[in-house]
């Protein structure tokens, strides 16, 4: 079915929720209002003349830099392909900027858990009724979400887990675990000095008169 | 053939009142291919809970793409799969001509699909010789090396690198290929159908990896659409969905081949799949090296190249030798960029491999996604190894064939 066909067939099946079809190199795309996306991407996988079984893609979009003016600051993007019957659409939900929520679609496909987990580490858009929804590539106490226009290119600080590995690595620095290696003059001097490692033997043997006995026994008595 | 005996392991059943074992598996582990993590609840051997973790190799490539133009963000392509970094490029250059209007000529596409090809039979020797090593078989792993290494000094000839290329162009490649490259390719196809009977001599019947492989995460044709598998994972669960048949881009419409497809689903399914698919590879080809047509490389539209100082046409870049210095882009050639935005998808080894692209006029991309199917592998790696064995999980990991640069992006 070509694609253009589709996307009037979502809008006569959903006149209230469809706002505006757009082409673009032949790929359509409907701009859609998030109140009833779930029933209306059921409807795309269940019919039999659209059976859009496969969904490849899903991601969000924040409009905040366009150069024309957007009606909502955010958008998530779903790209549904049907595999029996060749033909694709894309459907493109427009959420507000002050509260960012749309329903989960884990229900509908298994495998958008993770790509939803992504749009919400991302951008901090909210999915209701989603299993897990927390980071999935970022660590959980990071701050903001970068793929917003507004966040920087290069960050401003350390994140707090690196500043904390670090801080953890000296610490552990004074039990030798990464202390330096000797160099030249300290190996010669060692080796000029056997009387030195001598005496450190000496230091560390039992107190005399014990050295039959084991350590176990030494620890018992 | 004789068709193996398909056989199911038995697992021990939990009866819920056993005390249960926390596992970290990785990031650091070599079974994991990279640096997957996975946190494991387990009763016995039996995988109570499978929670995979991603996100250490996170480089931050989709807001890197929104601050460099188009052929800048080539390079940042590479990074992604680096075992078949040529896939995604080509990948990339046919999202980006789409986007664009641009069609590259008739010889580029031919060499494009070469590459493709070869980038497609060299990531799936590495799969094969990690997956067999991780199931035990080291001989394998060797084989497969020998052959992989012929492919790398093939890539090696054409372009001078060996595993992160950016040699396709927007709008073309970069260098023609040349006559001892042709013919080192037709001593390779010569000789590779006979190593695929090697390794299949090596462990198609043998016990162990029967036992290893044959029932161990099974996937049914509807789970595995539900969990957005794509590539040989989905074949093997008995779809016939192969980008290259079913949206042909650059030479795939003018070739002849088959996707081989398998209906049990296990890893075994899968396993023989990617098999099938080195067969068909060399098929490939042998067509492409026979039709491969004179002509130009780079389309008169492609975009100008850009230095600091001064700006090189693309086909002077070439012939000078610029060419391979430089990667930026001007515009020039094409003062307006159309906006709108592109979703074009490409069958990579991995599975499907998609780049959704907005523009907004700018040579910049404004917002590029990129559908990784490694990322949706991993995620379905909790559906396909609960209620298996701990040793299940390593060929699972193994069979859905996993790239985590690819994953994190």
């Amino acid at each position: 079915m070509e694609q253009r066909a589709i996307a009037e067939a979502v809008k006569a099946q959903f006149p209230e929720e469809v706002v505006d079809i757009v082409d673009h190199h032949g790929q359509v795309g409907v701009l859609l209002r998030p109140g009833r996306i779930v029933d209306i991407l059921r409807w795309l996988r269940d019919s039999d003349t659209l059976c859009m079984e496969h969904l490849r893609a899903l991601c969000g979009v924040d409009n905040k830099k366009r150069k024309t003016p957007y009606p909502e600051r955010f958008e998530v993007v779903y790209q549904l392909y049907s595999i029996s019957l060749r033909h694709e659409i894309r459907l493109r939900v427009l959420l507000p900027e002050d509260d960012a929520h749309v329903e989960s679609v884990v229900s509908l496909w298994e495998g958008v858990n993770w790509l939803e987990r992504e749009v919400f580490d991302m951008f901090g858009i909210r999915f209701d009724n989603h299993p897990n929804l927390t980071r999935v590539l970022l660590p959980d106490d990071w701050e903001g979400h970068p793929l917003l226009k507004e966040y920087p290119l290069k960050g401003r600080k350390e994140w707090q887990g690196l500043v904390d590995l670090k801080e953890k690595v000296k610490r552990l620095d004074q039990y030798g675990f990464y202390a330096a290696a000797p160099t030249a003059e300290e190996k010669e001097a060692k080796a000029a000095a056997p009387v030195k490692a001598e005496a450190k033997v000496v230091e560390n043997a039992a107190p005399a008169g014990e050295e039959s006995k084991t350590l176990r026994e030494r620890d018992q008595a | 053939m004789n068709e193996p005996i398909r056989q199911t392991m038995e697992v021990p059943v939990a009866t819920g009142d056993e005390e249960r074992y926390r596992l970290r598996m990785g990031p650091q582990h070599p079974a994991t291919h990279g640096v997957l993590r996975v946190e494991l609840e387990l009763d016995g051997e039996t995988i109570v809970v499978c929670d995979p973790q991603v996100g250490y190799l996170h480089r931050g490539i989709e807001k890197l793409a929104e601050n460099r133009t188009y052929a800048q963000t080539l390079v940042l392509t590479d990074r992604l799969d680096y075992i078949a970094a040529m896939a995604n490029n080509c990948g990339f250059c046919v999202a980006v001509e789409k986007l664009l209007a641009i069609n590259p000529p008739l010889r580029a596409r031919y060499i494009r699909t070469i590459v493709s090809e070869m980038s497609r039979l060299s990531s799936h020797l590495l799969w094969l010789a990690t997956h067999a090593l991780d199931i035990g078989a080291m001989t394998v792993f060797l084989y497969c090396f020998r052959e992989r290494e012929i492919l790398l000094e093939l890539f090696e000839e054409l372009c001078g690198a060996r595993l992160t290329f950016s040699y396709t162009r927007i709008g073309g490649v970069r260098q023609d290929v040349t006559a001892s490259f042709i013919d080192g390719l037709q001593r390779f196809v010569d000789i590779f159908p006979d190593k695929i009977l090697e390794y299949e001599t090596l462990i198609d019947t043998n016990r162990i990896w029967l036992k290893r492989t044959v029932g161990v995460g099974v996937v049914s044709r509807e789970q595995a659409l539900s969990l957005g598998l794509s590539g040989a994972c989905l074949r093997a669960s008995g779809v016939d969905y192969d980008i290259r048949k079913h949206q042909p881009y650059d030479a795939y419409g003018l070739v002849d081949f088959e996707v081989p497809i398998a209906q049990e689903g296990d890893s075994y399914a899968r396993y023989r799949c990617r098999m099938e698919e080195m067969r068909q590879s060399v098929r490939i080809l042998q067509q492409c090296i026979d039709q491969l047509p004179p002509g130009p490389i780079v389309s008169d539209d492609a975009p100008d190249l850009h230095m600091s100082q001064r700006i090189i046409p693309f086909r002077e870049a070439r012939v000078s030798g610029f060419g391979t210095a430089l990667i930026a882009l001007s515009h020039k050639t094409k003062p307006t960029y159309p906006a709108g935005d592109i979703y074009v998808a490409t069958e990579v080894p991995k599975g499907e491999l998609g780049f959704y692209i907005i523009s907004d006029g700018s040579p910049r991309a404004y917002r590029m996604h990129i559908r990784s199917p490694s990322f949706i592998h991993i995620s379905a790696l909790k559906a396909l190894s609960e209620g298996a064995l701990v040793a299940d999980l390593i060929t699972n990991i193994g069979s859905v064939d996993v790239v985590l640069g690819e994953s994190d992006r």
